[in-house]
């Protein structure tokens, strides 16, 4: 892992310590560590959800109310046989999972996932190190998320195209479909705040913020900030937009042929990737962990409220044909996002 | 309605009634109105509300459908016809049975097989009882016709088991003796009603 700087350092605070590589590593392993628990955990979550909007109870059996149901899910996950079809590209099936999985914690790499801390001097060896809110704090940290998880998109494209079955054929169609659909509407709707802020780091999108609720970005972008909701929806195959594997439809779509610990991989990446916008609204739009001292619990609140957001939204809406979704993104959003971004620059120069 | 009515299979003959569904918009401008107007209702807020109102009702008011169903049950009717119990007298004990032979006369799928002897009071008294249960339709006939209301249909409704012949025994299905305070008087078909007394009439012997 390269040694980070800042290059935002002026906006940063200046009497923050110095940022060594073992604060970075340390971060690395946090968010890993933390984010794969809470991909995992999210699972449960969704399914406790969507059964009480059903008034069902949901998984009880293991553990106290079905807490330990993860434990056995990944059990089975991990001991189940990996199969890889007769005909399939051996190679690209076998790595597309990986795509997905990894790009999504690459994603969450530059993105602040809690405030940064300095660990107490009486803890040995590593006792006084500084830990950054962020893994690295690239000047373009949006972008770099953005492409990312436009990136990770190419694992359902890939896994779909190499499994030779016409769902995972179809699946990879609607995956290019879906693409080419939400990525115009992100980065047009993320770029009026980008205008407003003046940096593509999530630490001055932040430190912007810090003015209490009034100063949150929502207040001067709503429309942006529902464009962004909406694409984003797209970008993380959510419900009201996920033709990749609607099973109604495609079986499983792009995941049809996958069994075992690959498939597990497109589901962690999944709910990595739910993190991740939640954590990119949050920050954007809602002020991220700008409160003092409080910080770490508003934006785990902020981040809980969007992914309860993704499980409700699943629970109550039907989903979009693909070329609703191509003419939902071009036709409407797109032209919105526009003027949007036009109208933001006219009242930025008056 | 006549036959030549049925066979007539031309779509669009027939009177059909239209559903007043609106127009469907042909011009540009005609479209982006039904679009503007979808968007700003608020249906889809109503939909996430139902849910979330669901969610609620099912948390805070305890209108969760589920039961947890080999550890809770939910109750069934008097009138359900499972597995058959053969009751007993409540004063004396013994089972209720005459050995009449209605039930095995009445059993259409023919399930019903039993003996009967004279005992040393030169009493009828059932020597051999048993109802295949892999034939049983559970129609409730016995139950029915019983005028001693011995055979009825009890609750037991699970009914898998290793052996075919489990349950089917006149010792099975009898009460236990030790159990006849628990004992349930029978509701279902051939039990008297709730106002039997009230039905009570003289008996009509002019005719």
């Amino acid at each position: 892992m390269e040694i980070v700087t800042y290059t935002t350092v002026e906006t940063f605070v200046n009497h923050l310590p110095e940022v060594t590589w073992v604060g970075s590593l340390i971060k690395a392993v946090l968010i890993l560590a933390v984010i794969s628990a809470i991909a995992g955990f999210g699972t449960f979550i969704e399914r406790k959800v969507l059964a009480f909007m059903q008034r069902r109870l949901g998984p009880m059996h293991v553990g106290p109310y079905g807490l330990l149901q993860l434990a056995a899910d990944g059990i089975k996950l991990f001991t189940k046989e990996d199969i890889v079809p007769q005909n399939a590209n051996k190679l690209i099936f076998m790595i597309a999972p990986a795509i997905t999985a990894a790009t999504a914690f690459i994603a969450l790499s530059a993105v602040p996932v809690f405030p940064d801390f300095t660990i107490p001097k009486f803890i040995p060896v590593l006792g006084g190190t500084f830990v950054p809110s962020i893994a690295s704090d690239l000047n373009i940290g949006i972008l770099f998320v953005l492409g990312m998880m436009a990136a990770g998109l190419y694992g359902p494209l890939l896994a779909g195209m190499s499994q030779a079955n016409k769902w995972g054929i179809i699946g990879a169609a609607r995956t290019a479909i879906q693409f080419l659909s939400y990525e115009v509407v992100t980065g047009l709707s993320i770029l009026a705040p980008i205008m407003l802020v003046g940096s593509l780091s999530f630490v001055d999108f932040n430190n912007a913020q810090a003015g209490g609720i009034g100063s949150w970005l929502i207040w001067q972008q709503p429309v942006a900030f529902v464009l962004f909701l909406i694409a984003g929806f797209a970008e993380t195959n959510r419900t009201p937009f996920d033709l990749l594997e609607h099973e109604a439809e495609v079986v499983s779509g792009y995941a049809t042929e996958y069994s075992g610990m690959r498939w597990g991989m497109f589901f962690i990446g999944e709910y990595a990737n739910m993190i991740t916008i939640s954590v990119i609204a949050a920050i954007v739009f809602l002020g991220g962990y700008s409160e003092g001292g409080l910080g770490w619990l508003t934006i785990i609140l902020k981040v809980g409220f969007f992914f309860f957001l993704m499980l409700w939204v699943r629970a109550a809406w039907p989903h979009v044909r693909p070329d609703q979704l191509m003419w939902l993104c071009w036709k409407v959003l797109m032209p919105i996002a526009v003027i949007n971004v036009v109208i933001t620059g006219i009242v930025m120069m008056v | 309605m006549g036959l030549e009515q049925f066979k007539n299979r031309n779509v669009g003959t027939q009177n059909y009634k239209m559903l007043d569904l609106g127009e469907t918009p042909t011009s540009g401008m005609d479209k982006f109105k039904q679009v503007v107007q979808r968007t700003f209702k608020v249906e889809l807020f109503i939909g996430l509300w139902v849910t979330l109102r669901e969610m609620i009702n099912a948390l805070l008011r305890g209108q969760m459908h589920t039961v947890k169903y080999p550890f809770e049950k939910l109750p069934i009717s008097p009138r359900y016809r499972a597995i058959h119990d053969m009751l007993r007298l409540l004063e004396s004990g013994h089972y209720r049975c005459i050995g009449c032979g209605l039930c095995e006369k009445i059993c259409i799928s023919n399930c019903i097989t039993m003996n009967t002897r004279y005992d040393e009071n030169q009493r009828k008294e059932v020597s051999e009882y048993t109802i295949n249960f892999g034939r049983c339709i559970f129609c409730g006939y016995c139950a029915e016709v019983c005028p001693e209301l011995a055979i009825v249909h009890g609750p037991r409704y699970e009914t898998a088991s290793e052996q075919r012949a489990s349950f089917s025994l006149f010792e099975d299905m009898l009460t236990p003796i030790d159990q006849l305070n628990l004992q349930k008087e029978y509701d279902g078909f051939g039990a008297v009603t709730p106002n039997a007394d009230d039905n009570i009439k003289q008996t009509p012997l002019a005719y």
